[in-house]
């Protein structure tokens, strides 16, 4: 929850970029695509990997405790009780045999069967909440590095107006606090004591859900308030970020010939600072998506939003340990995805990370 | 090699800097460290008041004279809890916080340090370790615990999923000091490479490592707070995280209890912007274009744009004669 100020992470990228060397350009962008997705593709294996040894590394066994747990509610057949077994440890049996048996099980999407919402295969309580998730994290994070990074630029333009000693302590206060804690407070003020929105849940749980105009607006009602909590836990941080890397970027000698030039303010700060400043933010977003999507799991408890965070709430009070691993492996994958998107956007724009050996 | 001097050195370095909001930063800190240290016993033994004494007749109650902070769905005391409840979240932070700052430190000075082919290793490790999302890994390894161990087995478990971000920030500092003099001279009197790295890099990196447990310590704070949120944890020791739960439970959002979820909340957000704060005044130390011109500078620089008929450049010109200081927290 608290990034480190990014301005501090990399503060000697901000040098005029170099002259484009042609030929090569092309060969090391193919070089770094590669590098990105074998990287990445060592990171998934590592977090399926941790998915397949963490329940078996656990004292005691907790794929027999599940069989008595779920045998509780409804007789198992011979081919449940197996699917328990390989996606939760089989005593005895080589860990190597478990490991490639529970890959067959992950690739066809068998997560098993959930003790919450029994008997509904895990799978199918994961794609209700998926779009719920995916929609509030990407709206909002993009809309807090654009929010933010825009107010970086004018706030890092001229340090110490109005707008940059009123932004910048805001928003570095702002940042300093915890997800979850900001939403309970949005329900008290804006739910409880105004009644001015919606506290809970994705959508009025009287209308059916549908693609028409009402439901819609329903959607949009319901989801201002995690919204705003999202945006308003993270925003601070592209702001100090980017108001950072402005002011060491201003006092570039190519920012001061734009000057010199006679050219508009606004074209200054944007075309010429701006646009080198943004890159240790860009590079940075990548490793803010794992924190933020780590928030917006607390945040949609609080909400009762029906994303993938509350699933795992209720996952987590009902033991149910089928649908909890399967919601970590989908949300550690899915981070891991939105990161190399991320990477691949840092790399089309900046062609030193392409060139970059290391 | 001159150990003694060397130590001097580092503690001079750890002096109070004086920034005012590094110095504001701290004083929080240390103000909830005594909180946590005497707070419990002044409160339970010198006010006699309990945080786990039920009440059913006084619950919810709002703040008054006799409770602070009023009561909760059971009729306990929240200033009881809130005081009581900083021990154990603080103390979580805290152990949390060392277990990452020195895997981080190892792994990156190490990295840093020895270069090739290990470099290499310890540095992607880093990365891979940095993309797995840290709070749902959490959420799966503490409800397989359930509770088992305490608070201590919540601190490990924070401590070994948070190292990544510290590490490639010890890493990229060690590499600015890898071809030093004093680490040259230290490898050609014999030093180990062990010895090296314990006795001339990491003392060289104490403001950076300090600043950074601090963080550390917060993280480890607001994953604790989460955690217990969930209703993972240690929901059943009073602390600001479990505080926060039961709250939640007790429905004390729709009750508008706000006096039963704000404190605990305010006290872990308190501390998470005395950790920004520090973070700020570290960054303007460093880089002193980041600070608001002083009052004099800004007099001097609207004196001059009136002298010069061409006005910016004037202005930038005054306000550049603030060296700027190359060393981090000096």
């Amino acid at each position: 929850m608290t990034v480190p100020a990014l301005g501090t992470v990399d503060a000697t990228v901000v040098e005029p970029p170099p002259g484009r060397r042609l030929r090569s350009a092309r060969l090391g962008t193919a070089r770094y695509f590669l590098r990105r997705l074998g990287f990445y593709a060592v990171a998934a294996a590592l977090a399926i990997t941790l998915n397949f040894l963490i329940p078996r590394l656990m004292p005691g066994d907790p794929a027999s405790a599940l069989i008595a747990q779920m045998q509780q509610k409804q007789t198992l057949s011979g081919d449940q009780v197996h699917a328990i077994y390989r996606l939760f440890g089989t005593p005895g049996e080589p860990l190597w045999d478990q490991y490639v048996t529970y890959l067959n099980q992950v690739l066809h999407f068998n997560f098993g069967i959930s003790v919450a919402y029994y008997p509904t295969p895990v799978w199918e309580v994961i794609r209700t909440g998926l779009p719920w998730t995916v929609g509030l994290v990407g709206l909002t994070s993009v809309l807090s590095f654009v929010l933010g990074t825009a107010a970086g630029v004018v706030s890092g333009s001229r340090v110490g107006s109005r707008f940059d000693s009123f932004m910048t302590p805001a928003s570095m206060f702002m940042g300093s606090l915890p997800f979850f804690w900001v939403a309970l407070i949005l329900v008290l003020v804006f739910g409880v004591q105004l009644s001015w929105l919606p506290t809970s849940g994705g959508y009025d749980g009287d209308m059916l859900p549908g693609f028409n105009g009402p439901f819609l607006a329903s959607v949009l009602q319901h989801g201002i308030l995690p919204a705003l909590t999202m945006v308003m836990a993270s925003v601070g941080g592209w702001l100090v970020g980017m108001r950072n890397m402005m002011v060491t970027t201003i006092s570039e000698d190519y920012v001061l010939l734009a000057r010199a030039k006679g050219l508009s303010k606004a074209r200054v700060m944007f075309q010429y600072a701006a646009r080198n400043a943004v890159l240790p933010s860009v590079a940075g977003f990548a490793l803010t998506i794992g924190t933020v999507v780590s928030g917006q799991l607390l945040v949609e408890i609080v909400f009762a939003y029906p994303g993938v965070g509350y699933l795992l709430y209720q996952a987590v009070s009902s033991v149910d340990y089928p649908l909890m691993q399967a919601l970590f492996l989908i949300v550690s994958l899915s981070v891991l995805a939105a990161n190399f998107i991320a990477d691949s956007v840092y790399g089309l724009i900046d062609p030193r990370a392409r060139e970059a050996r290391s | 090699m001159n150990a003694s001097v060397r130590g001097k050195h580092s503690l001079r370095r750890l002096k109070l800097p004086p920034n005012p909001k590094v110095r504001v930063g701290i004083a929080i800190f240390v103000f909830f460290a005594l909180l946590a240290l005497l707070g419990p016993f002044v409160v339970q033994n010198v006010m006699g008041l309990s945080p786990s004494d039920v009440d059913t007749t006084q619950a919810m109650e709002l703040p008054s004279a006799e409770h602070l902070l009023g009561t909760t769905a059971t009729g306990e005391d929240v200033f009881a809890q809130l005081v009581v409840g900083s021990r154990i979240s603080l103390l979580v932070g805290f152990v949390a916080g060392v277990i990452t700052t020195t895997l981080s430190v190892l792994v990156g000075v190490a990295g840093g340090y020895l270069g090739g082919r290990a470099d290499s290793f310890l540095t992607a490790a880093t990365n891979v370790c940095l993309v797995i999302p840290g709070m749902p890994l959490l959420i799966i390894v503490a409800s397989y615990v359930q509770g088992r161990g305490g608070w201590l087995t919540v601190a490990l478990v924070i401590g070994l999923t948070a190292w990544p971000w510290g590490a490639r920030q010890k890493r990229a500092q060690t590499l600015s000091l890898r071809h030093r003099d004093f680490v040259s001279a230290a490898e050609m009197t014999g030093e180990s490479r062990w010895g090296v790295i314990t006795r001339e890099l990491i003392p060289s990196l104490a403001p950076i490592i300090s600043v950074s447990f601090l963080g550390a310590v917060v993280g480890s704070m607001f994953a604790d707070a989460g955690l217990s949120f969930m209703g993972l944890g240690n929901i059943n020791i009073t602390s600001w995280g479990s505080m926060l739960y039961w709250a939640q439970n007790g429905a004390a959002l729709t009750r508008g209890a706000w006096w039963w979820f704000v404190p605990p909340g305010a006290c872990i957000a308190l501390i998470g912007v005395a950790a920004g704060l520090i973070n700020f005044g570290i960054d303007e130390i460093s880089n002193p274009r980041l600070r608001k011109p002083s009052k004099e500078v800004r007099a001097r620089a609207r004196a001059a744009r009136l002298h010069a008929a061409a006005g910016g450049s004037a202005a930038k010109a005054t306000a550049g004669k603030s060296a700027p200081v190359q060393e981090a927290a000096s």
